[in-house]
């Protein structure tokens, strides 16, 4: 009790703090440059001058610690060894391009990365179709969208126990293996299968990211022209060539988006294989990599490296996404 | 108008049966696992999930009463009792030994030693008779094949809740989502406005960065700014996640809050900038409360975030009974308790409750936030 008591008095003294910094700096501000008296003009133009960085300085700090200082300091890292203190040169790349584990973590990375984001879309372009078509839509975009809001850890709960094995002539508890049962199969351990396991953790993230290629693609369906739908009708065009020849190609932005969203949080995803198989069995990846050998191994020069391996596979995106922004800044 | 096309009415049921197909797949998973959290540790472990409705076949031993509550009939030692804690369910089968569990009927009578004899009803009630006294602190075992009603109860969520420690996480949980939520809000807010409506140069540049800072990976602040935290004294403390929580947060909330107030409309500011408001009262009167909806939209994804975050919870925050969060909680009964599915099912439920009620209470906010967020000249 005492800790949620703390936890309100800190949101209160910390939302006053902004609110001070906030008011004060303006004040100051216009206390020193006054807006009127002989140099008005002058004092304005220079108030001006300086009050937009008011307004982001709390911000520009932020992101200079949080996230520009460490892209700088991982790189100084990745050139040191374990305990950081001393310079060891490429050594650390050296021994990445040599090391099992990371060459399966990027081969397994790039199995994600192709899996993921084309399955998530797709699943998401075909429930959006379909769901826009019928009158409990809603509902089932609904419950398509729910595992948005479930945790990675929570995903891994819930599909740990879909591959439940028992084994043994034990009744068998997990749906998979209960079908597979009940069709005269043999009940496996999914998850200890090389390669297939990794297919079966991809499943958990496809799971949760359906819906949000559903949501987005569904507004993108929308909001196309009803003429250029309306002209296909008239000419005889199919419900499935109205959706691939007609719908598709004018939401091809969209689904870019998309795609290059999921993209990179199958990038930053560790929680389901570090939950559901820690990387054993062949199915490591490189951010529970990274994790495994800032936690277990304690080495902050190879973590470091291997986290800089994952911002290499992050810029494409990024300078494409500058590159965008800017374009819709013009 | 793509009605036109769809209102065949084979194809309406095709359309109707697909996404009722679809929405069993992905809503399964997470009720399956609901249903596990209300079963005891034996119904799970000897049925699926979706026997759960029907009444359940199982092989049970359980011990007759202690021999301390014997009494005598006759010549004879007796102990009696049924063998349903709950009173209800049918027995098929029975036996004396672990041998042959299932040899005798209900109503029949078997032979153990020293001259004793069994009898089952196939109600479950039980009487064991004896030529001398039973001994011993513990009961006799009886085999039994029954078929027990269906059973729904919360003590796997009493137990979670008070004996594993996950009450406890709750908390944390909620100590360091609030003001995670609360903080990147104000300070992404004032900046989105200088970012929207205000001219300095090197503007476009800070925009461009912090769309690019968008998509910088976790994974590489962690080490560095865990080391920066021990240094300036911070160390694994809620302060410590608070911060580093707001940082992450900030590119979102930025980029969002931007697109945002820079659609207000340019009337409303210029003619206030004209009547001499200065661009703090700006900000606090209009563009403050007329932004409400794109707030809204990120406090409901940081809130998600922050909830269900385990990778920056485990890196700046303890794992001591004070700060262990409820994903790291679950993290950890996955390690030490990984086939005790009602602990695992109750656990997971507790941990996505909340997030699941501002889901679904606030979904039009979350839908907003994400188009706003993602669809660019689509």
């Amino acid at each position: 009790m005492i800790q949620v008591l703390g936890a309100l008095a800190t949101i209160i003294v910390g939302v006053f703090a902004c609110v001070t910094y906030f008011y004060f700096s303006n004040y100051l501000l216009d206390a020193i440059f006054p807006a009127r008296g002989s140099n008005a003009s002058r004092n304005i133009n220079r108030a001006s001058a300086v009050r937009p960085w008011l307004f982001m300085g709390p911000a520009i700090i932020f992101l200079s610690a949080y996230l520009v200082y460490p892209v700088v300091s991982s790189v100084w890292l990745s050139l040191h060894n374990a305990s950081g203190d001393e310079f060891v040169g490429l050594d650390n790349y050296r021994w990445l391009l040599g090391d099992d584990k990371f060459l399966e973590s990027m081969r397994n990375n790039i199995l994600w990365l192709i899996v993921v984001p084309a399955a998530s879309t797709f699943f998401g372009l075909v429930a959006a179709a379909l769901t826009d078509r019928i009158f409990w839509g809603n509902f089932a975009k609904s419950m398509i969208f729910m595992p948005m809001a479930i945790s990675f850890i929570g995903a891994a709960v819930i599909w740990k126990f879909i591959y439940d094995y028992r084994g043994d002539g034990a009744a068998e508890i997990g749906l998979i293996n209960a079908m597979v049962v009940a069709l005269s199969g043999e009940a496996k351990a999914w998850l200890t299968i090389i390669p297939w396991n990794n297919f079966f953790l991809m499943v958990v993230l496809i799971w949760i990211q359906t819906g949000f290629a559903m949501v987005i693609l569904s507004a993108a369906l929308r909001g196309i022209p009803e003429e250029t739908i309306e002209a296909a009708i008239l000419d005889g065009a199919s419900p499935f060539q109205i959706f691939f020849r007609i719908k598709v190609p004018q939401i091809w932005g969209t689904i870019a988006v998309v795609w290059t969203t999921i993209t990179i949080l199958v990038l930053k995803v560790f929680d389901i294989v570090l939950a559901m198989t820690n990387g054993q069995w062949g199915s490591q990846v490189l951010a529970n990599l990274m994790f495994d050998w800032m936690f277990r191994g304690n080495d902050m020069g190879r973590a470091s490296t291997v986290a800089l391996v994952i911002m290499v596979l992050v810029t494409p995106i990024m300078v494409w996404n500058i590159r965008n922004a800017r374009a819709e800044l013009r | 108008m793509d009605n036109i096309a769809g209102t065949r009415p084979g194809l309406i049921w095709a359309v109707n049966l697909s996404v009722i197909f679809l929405v069993l797949l992905w809503a399964v998973p997470t009720f399956g696992l609901l249903v596990s959290s209300f079963r005891d540790r034996d119904q799970i472990t000897t049925s699926g999930w979706w026997k759960a409705l029907l009444a359940s076949e199982q092989n049970i031993i359980v011990r007759s009463e202690l021999p301390e509550d014997q009494y005598e009939e006759g010549d004879l030692y007796v102990i009696s009792g049924n063998i349903f804690e709950s009173g209800e369910g049918r027995v098929i089968a029975f036996g004396v030994s672990s041998r042959a569990p299932t040899d005798l009927m209900p109503g029949e009578t078997g032979e153990m030693s020293r001259g004793r004899e069994m009898s089952v009803q196939d109600n479950g009630d039980y009487r064991i008779t004896s030529p001398e006294p039973f001994e011993g602190s513990r009961g006799v075992r009886i085999f039994a094949t029954t078929v027990e009603p269906p059973r729904f109860a919360l003590e796997n969520y009493e137990r979670v809740m008070f004996s594993e420690g996950l009450g406890r996480s709750f908390i944390n949980t909620f100590s360091v989502t609030i003001p995670a939520t609360i903080i990147p809000i104000l300070v992404a807010a004032f900046a989105a406005y200088a970012l929207a409506w205000m001219e300095f140069p090197g503007r476009s540049l800070l925009i461009a960065t912090v769309v690019g800072l968008l998509v910088v990976p976790l994974q590489l602040a962690l080490i560095p700014l865990l080391s920066l935290h021990n240094d300036i004294g911070l160390g694994k403390s809620y302060m410590g996640i608070w911060l580093a929580h707001t940082g992450f947060g900030l590119p979102l909330a930025i980029y969002l809050l931007r697109n945002y107030i820079a659609g207000l409309p340019k009337e409303v500011i210029e003619s206030a900038r004209v009547d001499g408001a200065t661009d703090f009262e700006i900000f606090r009167r209009i563009v403050l409360p007329l932004s409400f909806p794109a707030l809204a939209s990120f406090a409901i994804f940081q809130f998600l975030w922050v909830w269900n975050d385990l990778l920056v919870a485990t890196v700046f925050l303890g794992v001591n009974e004070q700060q262990l969060v409820m994903t790291g909680r679950l993290r950890e009964l996955l390690g030490s308790r990984g086939g005790d599915w009602e602990i695992l099912a109750a656990s997971a439920f507790v941990s996505i409750v909340v997030p699941l009620i501002v889901f679904f209470t606030m979904q039009k906010y979350l839908v907003r936030g994400l188009l706003s967020g993602s669809v660019k000249g689509g």
